[in-house]
């Protein structure tokens, strides 16, 4: 017999979702896991205040329970999100799901932001898997409410539970016209037992009520009056500001400072040297020399004022230009075979002709318009921080153990990020704030300048990549090689020097090619400078790369790159890994059986992209389009790009078609705008991003040099499409944005006849 | 030097350093933390707010520049939330993450309260300095002519 995979919780744990007295909450328990509901106790916690709890619980249990849902007796019902919001909208999604398993009244449904804590799973908020990877344990939660609700309501009346329906915030027993609101329930039904897993009858996705329709914006009505609060917006009594002068160099260190300068601007209280960054960086700090002041002009003034001699360290030898140089040399040799079917270099020495082609894309920054910021008060009793973090369960383990606390010591409260994009997966900006915040005695708000965000970001990979194939006497494509050099993520946190598997299933390894012979090769690459995941990762220049050359054989061959896109693709079919060429694909973390490569569905959003763009009149005067389709987060995208001739030379980018089919989806209108952002960034990055290094630094510092899109250049229209499914759930915050930069590159083909195969656009076109 | 001036209504009298950008003065000194910090050299716009119904990029404006006069934050574009941008924002759900909003809106309001019926071209070069990484234009052009009851053609 199994143990129920969730809990009522005592009130007092509920102290700081600011909860209303009564009623009963459901609660999960670290190392839960729906998954395996038999390692989840019996808990019962007795103790009245929260801190007593926690360890009678830990220590009965072993583990610590967290809230997923309360129910109170005013009828409000709070739902805990504990993934960060950052723009995608999970704060206006994930809850609906408890909500509607419930039977809640959408207008009584309050939503709290969960801390960092292992009870509420994963909450590394990345890789666009909120809703896939919580879309059952969330309805689980839900379900196992409104079957307490319904128990106590049928208990109450006397009645077969079965006779009882929950809906609109309410237990209703039709036979007799009764009804219990959930708010009068909530104390009964919190002594009913919680229900076994198997017991958990989930409603069919047709009663969800609100699934797949247009919400409204949760944190909507606070954004736009200025009330929202982001991580710069919390104010603790007696609060310090600090910004850090880093070394420019990563893996530099303070040779001589000289604080007098500094500590002469009035406002400055001090001037601290942080430990020095230690390979691997990983998740921490680079060091550096951090000004404290009571306001933050202050301590950005008297930073300015900093004398300091750094020791660049051995990545001052890095330059782009150079590094590039390197990348297109080590396409030309063989790498390490990660993908092979077939006989490629027997098939290429047969073929009857040869289209090649060599791509490059530069590092990119994250720029979230937030940069990053956290603040944090150390005290004898531990360490409490409050942070736009897309990981705190990651902050909570790299500030314990810079402070050297036990993790139960430090609390990570989670506020709105004004963006992420991957960035904030990595606290390293939180460990400054515990850094200082210790050292002044005093809690601390450590705010990084764009110039800091810019300069010392974790970048979005450099990569260049070597395309051939060959065909035969017919035209048909008989074999394919790419090659891939970019110096891997993994740097990061190890030596690695290869692009990892992770990164090769992102649109190399998983990408279905009708073509006999396939290899895919990745090349070595040294990391000189802290490499991190930017939304969509390596399918970003993966996708650029397969997707125009697909463009490029369709030109070579003379047909329509719609047919060559098909020709690739090949019959609509599941792919399995041996189809593909590989043993196996990691396939991000699901299953082949629930989430297969299937090219129906390649095919089916390419089907509508083009009908939308009426891909048939493709090439008009002064105006072309351009196609490309990527599946990526197990979700599949494709995207036509309208390039035009504007003014003089100028070419705009005027409107856009994208179609997603990311199988069930939560929130329609939440989609939609991830979509219509997807479009923007990408189309940025492409005609504009790239962050270049000389000397180990980096060599842009602010949006005058590092150049986003603006909105004049902006298409006049994104048309965005969702196809309906009732598939298991994909990504739906990055799998919009790999498409659009090959789509961007072959319309402007059509249009100027020039192959932009190197990144930023800008760099060879008027745009 | 003391500083006098009138933030949403309300009179404040700051004694701080002339030079301090109007950004700083508004958020570590008054605590109103609707207006952000994007760049710090008016690049992005996240800072945007009305000096004398004038908008201006706070982080580069001095404190004093302010001195005498009344300084309008998002907190103070109306009391409810009730503004025909801030209506229009909602209906059409703009924002995504959030943080270039306020700047978004002020500039908007500057913009409407000059032109109450811009056309496309007068919105794009009005939120020319407003970058939005999360690129919510499309919506932010829509919202912006909803408010102001300029049809999308
Ligand atoms: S913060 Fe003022 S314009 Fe960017
Ligand atoms: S909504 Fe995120 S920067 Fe504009």
């Amino acid at each position: 017999m199994s143990d129920p995979p969730v809990r009522v919780l005592r009130r007092s744990f509920l102290a700081g979702l600011g909860l209303a007295a009564g009623g009963f909450a459901l609660g999960a328990f670290e190392g839960d896991a729906f998954a395996d509901d038999r390692k989840i106790p019996q808990v019962d916690i007795k103790p009245s205040d929260p801190a007593t709890a926690a360890k009678t619980a830990a220590k009965g249990a072993g583990l610590r329970p967290n809230v997923f849902v309360h129910i109170g007796a005013d009828d409000v019902v709070t739902i805990v999100c504990a993934r960060s919001e950052m723009g995608q909208g999970v704060r206006s999604s994930l809850p609906v799901l408890v909500a509607d398993e419930m039977g809640a009244d959408l207008v009584r449904v309050k939503v709290a932001q969960g801390d960092g804590d292992k009870a509420y799973g994963d909450q590394n908020t990345d890789g666009s898997h909120s809703v896939r990877g919580m879309f059952e344990d969330l309805r689980r939660v839900g379900a196992a409410a409104r079957i307490m609700l319904v128990a106590a309501a049928a208990k109450r009346w006397k009645v077969a539970v079965a006779s009882c329906t929950a809906h609109d915030g309410a237990v209703f027993h039709d036979a007799t016209q009764r009804t219990l609101r959930f708010g009068e329930l909530a104390d009964e039904a919190g002594a009913q037992p919680t229900p076994k897993k198997e017991d958990i009858k989930l409603r069919p996705l047709s009663e969800l009520k609100h699934l797949g329709t247009e919400l409204p914006l949760l944190d909507g009505p606070d954004i736009v009056a200025g009330r929202a609060v982001f991580g710069a917006d919390v104010k603790l009594q007696g609060m310090l500001t600090a910004v850090v002068a880093r070394p420019p160099v990563v893996g530099g260190k303070v040779l001589r400072h000289d604080p007098a300068k500094a500590l002469a601007v009035n406002g400055v209280k001090r001037v601290i040297v942080l430990p020095e960054a230690k390979r691997p960086f990983a998740f921490k700090p680079v060091g550096g020399v951090a000004v404290v002041a009571d306001n933050t002009w202050a301590a950005m003034r008297g930073r300015a004022a900093l004398d300091i001699t750094w020791e660049p360290g051995d990545n001052a030898t890095y330059d782009s230009r150079a590094y590039r140089e390197g990348l297109l040399t080590a396409v030309k040799s063989p790498g390490k075979t990660a993908r092979s079917l077939g006989d490629v270099d027997a098939a290429l020495a047969g073929a009857k002709t040869r289209v090649e082609a060599v791509y490059y894309a530069p590092h990119l920054a994250h720029a979230s318009m937030e940069p990053p910021v956290a603040i944090a008060r150390v005290d004898g009793n531990g360490c409490e921080v409050w942070t736009s973090t897309q990981n705190p369960q990651a902050a909570k383990t790299e500030v314990a153990k810079a402070l050297g606390l036990d993790e139960s010591q430090v609390t990570i409260h989670v506020t709105l990020l004004g963006g992420g994009f991957g960035r904030k997966s990595k606290p390293d900006y939180v460990v400054e704030a515990a850094l200082v915040s210790k050292e002044m005695g005093a809690p601390v708000r450590l705010q990084w300048t764009r110039e800091d965000d810019i300069q010392h970001d974790y970048y979005h990979s450099v990569s260049a990549q070597r395309l051939v194939a060959g065909l035969d006497d017919a035209g048909k494509v008989v074999a394919w090689r790419h090659r891939i050099a970019f110096p891997t993520i993994s740097s990061t946190f190890t030596d690695a020097k290869e692009p990892s598997e992770n990164e090769l299933q992102q649109g190399v390894l998983d990408t279905p090619l009708a073509v006999p012979n396939v290899r895919a090769e990745g090349c070595e690459a040294i990391a000189h400078t802290r490499i991190g995941w930017l939304r969509s990762v390596a399918n970003v220049y993966h996708a650029f790369a397969i997707q125009s050359f697909v463009d490029e054989l369709a030109h070579a061959r003379g047909v329509d790159p719609l047919a060559m896109q098909r020709e690739i693709l090949g019959p609509a079919r599941i792919w399995k890994p041996a189809d593909l060429g590989v043993p196996k694909l990691p396939n991000y973390g699901q299953s082949l059986d629930e989430h297969p490569v299937d090219t129906a569905r390649h095919h089916r959003v390419l089907d509508r992209v083009t009908e939308l763009s009426k891909w048939s009149d493709r090439n008009t005067a002064g105006r072309s389009l351009g196609l490309a389709v990527h599946r990526s987060f197990l979700s599949y995208v494709a995207v036509v790009i309208s390039v035009v001739k504007g003014k003089g030379e100028k070419i705009a980018v005027d409107e856009a078609w994208i179609v997603a089919d990311a199988g069930t989806i939560v929130n329609l209108e939440r989609v939609r705008s991830q979509l219509e952002g997807a479009v923007l960034f990408g189309l940025s990055h492409a005609l504009y991003g790239e962050i270049s290094m000389k000397d180990g630094a980096t060599e842009q510092s602010n949006f005058r040099d590092y150049r986003l899109m603006r909105i004049a250049e902006a298409p006049r229209k994104v048309h965005v499409e969702v196809v309906k499914s009732e598939g298991p759930p994909g990504g739906i915050g990055e799998p919009g944005v790999p498409p659009v930069a090959p789509a961007l590159a072959n319309a402007l083909f059509a249009l100027t006849g020039q192959r932009v195969r190197d990144l930023p656009i800008v760099r060879s076109l008027s745009v | 030097m003391s500083i006098r001036l009138r933030v949403n209504g309300t009179e404040h009298t700051l004694d701080v350093d002339p030079e301090m950008p109007l950004l700083w003065a508004v958020r570590d000194v008054l605590g109103l933390t609707g207006t952000k910090y994007g760049c710090g050299q008016a690049l992005c716009g996240a800072c945007s707010i009305h000096i004398d119904g004038e908008v201006v990029r706070a982080c580069v404006t001095p404190v004093r520049r302010a001195d005498g006069k009344a300084v309008t934050t998002i907190e103070g574009l109306s009391a409810d939330g009730s503004h025909p941008l801030q209506k229009a924002w909602l209906e059409l759900s703009v924002p995504q993450c959030g943080f270039c909003q306020a700047g978004q809106i002020m500039t908007a309001a500057a913009l409407l309260a000059k032109r109450p019926k811009p056309t496309e071209q007068e919105i794009d070069e009005s939120m020319g300095g407003n970058i939005c990484r999360c690129g919510t234009y499309i919506r932010i052009r829509a919202a912006i002519k909803k408010a102001a009851g300029v049809s999308e053609e």
